[in-house]
């Protein structure tokens, strides 16, 4: 195996030789100057033509493209963080609304609350009132027929008395005399009564 | 004649001869591939800028890529100050590589392997670079030959070597491209060669390392069409920002 190697080795560098000297006696067409200028004529005409239409036409074209892509981007992005900004925004809000719903709720309730034990409170004067006074209506009333009926009890007294007279004697009695008649019973019964 | 490594450098007409005056500018082989450079470059960039899509198709993909890989060589090497010359650098850069490439094809005709190509893409940076570098700095640009901090005794040699190594820069830029595009080739033929000389019993060797060097030749032409670009770039940066 080695040994093929090693033989392959020398035919190759001897084939080696071989062309390179056949290369020498051809020498280097590059230092032919016979088409030198048609070489430098037609480079400067393919190489101008493409500089300007690279410059003039295509290379604008692709970097208005990138730029057009990079501000897209950075709009997108800046469009982004703003909606961002915004919902943070509006989250804050409609917390700040619950917040405050909240405490008006609690507000709502408590006005509520006071609006009516003051009602409460009021009606329940007014009532106390009321009452206080009929009341004192009654106790006066009751004073008074209290103070009345004895002079009523005694008149009545005597006109029945006047009137049973009559029927039991059959003449008219002097009224008067049977007022103090009555009276002298009635203060008896006191008298009576008191001991 | 065919076997012949330098073979496929010859440069024939194509089509009738064409004469200015005395001077011959014939449509050679080389215009040819010059001009399907630069055909395929516009039409593939075309496509690529016709779109206006958020989302970019392949070639759209494409031709972004490379418009920010030459606009990110650009800013790196020479600064914002470069960016009037970006069409110049991105068209030279995309030239280039697109020679190169062409040149892969087999039985293409490689533009870049001549050196009078390369050389005068490689004087017009020049010239033009050094135009830039005096219209800004003025007579303040021969301080490039002057760097800071070298001992007074250097200075004259430091000078000199500054002179030469800028004088030079056309013709190593030149040939760096126009000898390893040549170079890359010769070899591939000479392994192709091998391939057909040692047969079937022999001819493995040689192929597989013709298949590896397909694949090291496709990088060396993307490497120097980059190093090409970023060349040039570092020599206009030197115009632009004088701070040797």
């Amino acid at each position: 195996m080695l040994k093929k190697i090693v033989i392959l080795f020398f035919i190759t560098c001897f084939a080696c030789f071989n062309t390179v000297f056949a290369a020498e006696s051809g020498g280097m067409p590059q230092l032919n100057p016979e088409f030198w200028i048609s070489q430098i004529f037609w480079l400067i005409i393919t190489f101008g033509i493409l500089f300007i239409v690279l410059t003039k036409v295509i290379l604008p074209k692709i970097s208005d493209n990138l730029e057009t892509r990079k501000s897209q981007i950075l709009e997108n992005i800046e469009i982004a963080d703003r909606q961002k900004e915004e919902s943070q925004k509006k989250i804050d809000e409609y917390e700040k609304i619950i917040v405050d719903s909240k405490v008006k709720a609690k507000n709502y309730f408590n006005e509520a609350r006071e609006k009516i034990l003051d009602d409460i409170n009021k009606k329940r004067t007014e009532l106390e009132k009321d009452l206080d006074e009929e009341i004192g209506g009654v106790e006066k009333e009751l004073y008074d027929l209290k103070n009345k009926s004895g002079e009523k009890i005694n008149k009545i007294a005597a006109e029945t008395s006047a009137e049973l007279i009559k029927e039991l004697i059959g003449e008219e009695v002097n009224s008067s005399s049977i007022a103090a008649i009555v009276e002298d019973q009635s203060k008896l019964n006191k008298e009576r009564k008191d001991v | 004649m065919a076997s012949n490594p330098m073979y496929q450098f010859n440069v024939y007409r194509i089509g009738p001869e064409i004469k200015l005056g005395s001077v011959d500018i014939s449509f050679t082989n080389a215009s040819l591939f010059m001009v399907i450079s630069s055909l395929a470059i516009l039409i593939i960039f075309n496509l690529g800028a016709k779109k206006k899509t958020l989302i970019p198709d392949k070639v759209q993909l494409l031709s972004e890529l490379s418009y920010s890989f030459v606009a990110k060589m650009i800013s790196d090497t020479a600064g914002s100050k470069a960016k009037p010359y970006f069409s110049f650098i991105f068209s030279l850069f995309m030239f280039v590589l697109f020679c190169n490439m062409f040149g892969m094809i087999p039985y293409a005709f490689t533009v870049t392997s001549h050196i009078i190509v390369t050389f005068v893409l490689a004087a017009f940076i020049f010239v033009g670079v050094t135009i830039i570098g005096f219209m800004k700095h003025g007579l303040g640009y021969l301080k490039l030959f002057v760097p800071s901090g070298v001992p007074m005794v250097l200075l004259p040699l430091i000078v000199v070597i500054e002179i030469i190594s800028y004088l030079s820069r056309p013709i190593s830029l030149s040939v760096r491209l126009f000898a390893n595009m040549m170079a890359g080739h010769t070899m591939m033929k000479v392994f192709g060669g091998f391939v057909i000389s040692l047969g079937i019993v022999g001819g493995w060797l040689p192929l597989s390392f013709s298949v590896a060097l397909t694949g090291l030749e496709i990088l060396v032409a993307f490497l120097q069409a980059y190093v090409f670009a970023i060349l040039t770039c570092i020599y206009l940066n030197d115009a632009l920002n004088l701070h040797h």
